[in-house]
């Protein structure tokens, strides 16, 4: 990676028209992210976290300003290039695991990276990332109706690593777990970190939010 | 292929709907398979009915000449073509074959049965090229005897050197005519055949009932019809003259008017099973929504998410067409069996039945058009699940 930030926001506002009114999600937000930063996004519910998440995630465009992805302007693509780049460079990890319950886990885990990749390379790769999980072997062919909270997310986790991504985005990632889990989640989450990956974490939580070297906070579509 | 794994483990998660959902169509695949093959096999039997004759003019009396009834079949019987008009015809035909025949009946006594029977007179030299001998030989001349059709044969055993009596006179079999069938210019296969002298010496000398007119090129068809009706017509309508293309085109016609008709109450089943899989698709959509927002977020397109639906209603139709084309084929060998019984109990061109390609191809036909109707009616719910936004699809519980 060279000196240019991973993520840039210029001025980008989001406005959902509603009959009543237009909503200001996000108001003329301006932002940096640098590569290999560890970054918790705060503030309270209806804020605009989830927006700005999205946005990140490629899966929204702005209303107004633009947004760079590695130096790429991603504010006016079309559909395709954001699913293309959601594929090829992010990582998504969702509170609710948000696993496909008819893929066992390790399908789940290579599903992004088997569009485009051989099966038995994603299968390879899949396991690989599966294990740095700490996730047992006899667990791979399992669904993921037959998993526990910890290990789903771990699998989730997994996949969203699968394709090596520039980006990984985590929203509440402890939210359905106990303390002890989400701790060893927040573990692995900090562990990829060190190994340079950069991690964007929506969350309530100060506990979970002190694993962050930067925090974000977000008031009505504002930075504060 | 993982959408086409998800698209079976899909319809496997949902056992019951995928069957039911395939059971229309199945029943939709059978509707036009069967309804098709039958028609094809109305056609087989009615043309095993009718021998194809579409040589011949048929010439008869225009019925409003004997002043009368034309609906009193008595008047039918007494409407003749005269002699002179029979010189115009054979000079209209030109080189080709023209008989005159006489069309009557009499009391036939056989053994201890007996009744009327239809009487074919005509020039003995005309009997060999309308009719084929099945055994014996045709008559010749005023003194020789009698030939009988094929069925009233078979029905009285009558054989080459049988006697009958035919209005009262004891008369010999000489030949027995093979089956023809039923068409326009003559339907012998119960009725006796006799040279004109024979009955002349008996009736006295008599106008023709009808003239049957055997063009050569098929070609001239048209031409002769009109030179008929162009010498004798002139002033008023004389004679009808019937061309058996005719009658054979609108026999084709109603067949295929009847073929159309059952194909599309076959087409309407197919079309209520597929409203049956549009529904069940619209509920497979609506259910996976969540995870269809996954997919989008974690990289898969839009013309992947409706791959991944239309492989599952690809695949309930395949199944089902299978499953339809093989209880068809039975169904096929069923009425074609029936049928081809049926024409072998009318002893009529025995033999006949609908051809295996005929089956084939409309077992083929169904199974592609169940196929196809079930990729229609999956297309609208893949494409709804395909431009569903990402970001409602995941929050949607």
């Amino acid at each position: 990676m060279n000196g240019e930030p991973i993520l840039r926001f210029e001025d980008v506002s989001k406005i959902y028209p509603l009959p009543a009114g237009d909503v200001v999600a996000l108001d003329r937000v301006s932002l940096t992210v640098d590569p290999g930063e560890f970054i918790a996004v705060m503030g309270p519910s209806g804020s605009g976290k989830s927006t700005l998440l999205n946005l990140m995630g490629c899966l929204d465009v702005p209303t107004a300003g633009k947004i760079y992805l590695s130096g790429r302007e991603i504010s006016r693509m079309s559909d395709d290039d954001l699913t293309r780049l959601r594929r090829d460079r992010i990582g998504f990890v969702f509170q609710q695991f948000n696993l496909i319950p008819l893929l066992s886990a390790v399908e789940n885990v290579e599903f992004p990276i088997i569009l485009t990749t051989d099966r038995e390379e994603s299968r390879r790769r899949a396991i690989e990332v599966m294990r740095a999980m700490h996730l047992d072997d006899a667990l791979f062919t399992h669904r993921p109706g037959e998993l526990s909270g910890g290990e789903q997310q771990r699998v989730a986790i997994a996949r969203a690593l699968v394709n090596d991504p520039d980006l990984l985005l985590c929203d509440e990632p402890t939210g359905n777990l106990d303390t002890k889990t989400g701790t060893a989640i927040m573990e692995i989450l900090a562990e990829e970190n060190r190994e340079s990956k950069t991690v964007i974490m929506v969350t309530h939580d100060p506990n979970v939010a002190a694993y962050a070297r930067r925090t974000i906070r977000i008031v009505d579509g504002r930075l504060a | 292929m993982i959408f086409f794994d998800l698209a079976i483990r899909n319809l496997k998660r949902h056992k019951v709907r995928s069957i039911l959902a395939m059971v229309g169509i199945i029943i939709g695949v059978i509707a036009i398979a069967s309804l098709g093959i039958m028609g094809s096999s109305l056609s087989v039997l009615f043309s095993g009915m009718i021998s194809d004759v579409s040589d011949t003019l048929l010439v008869t009396p225009h019925l409003a000449v004997s002043s009368g009834d034309p609906f009193d079949p008595r008047n039918t019987l007494a409407a003749r073509i005269s002699e002179k008009n029979l010189g115009l015809i054979e000079k209209a035909a030109g080189q080709h074959r023209v008989i005159p025949m006489i069309l009557a009946s009499d009391r036939l006594h056989v053994r201890d049965t007996s009744g009327y029977v239809t009487i074919y007179a005509m020039p003995a030299a005309d009997i060999p090229f309308l009719l084929d001998e099945e055994a014996g030989i045709f008559p010749q001349g005023r003194s020789s005897g009698v030939m009988v059709g094929s069925l009233l044969a078979d029905e009285l055993d009558l054989h080459p050197g049988s006697r009958i009596e035919v209005g009262g006179e004891s008369v010999r079999v000489v030949g027995i005519a093979a089956e023809r069938g039923m068409a326009i210019d003559i339907n012998p296969d119960y009725a006796l055949i006799v040279t004109e002298d024979w009955y002349t010496e008996r009736h006295g000398n008599q106008d023709y009932s009808r003239v049957v007119v055997k063009v050569s090129d098929l070609s001239e068809i048209e031409g002769v019809k009109a030179a008929i009706d162009q010498q004798i017509n002139r002033r008023k309508e004389v004679v009808d003259v019937l061309d058996s293309r005719e009658i054979l085109e609108i026999f084709y016609e109603t067949t295929d008017a009847i073929n159309i008709f059952l194909l599309g109450i076959g087409a309407v089943s197919l079309l209520v099973a597929s409203v049956s899989i549009l529904n069940v698709m619209i509920i497979s959509v609506t259910e996976r929504t969540g995870e269809i927002g996954l997919m989008r977020s974690i990289g898969a397109r839009k013309r992947e998410v409706l791959r991944m639906f239309l492989y599952e209603s690809l695949l309930l139709g395949i199944a089902g067409s299978i499953a339809g084309g093989i209880v068809s084929i039975a169904v096929a060998h069923y009425v074609t069996a029936t049928v081809a019984e049926y024409l072998t109990d009318f002893a009529m061109s025995a033999g006949a039945g609908v051809p295996v390609t005929v089956v084939i191809g409309y077992v083929a036909f169904a199974m592609a058009f169940g196929t196809a109707t079930s990729i229609v009616a999956g297309f609208y719910p893949a494409w709804k699940a395909a431009q569903l936004n990402p970001i409602e699809a995941l929050r949607y519980e």
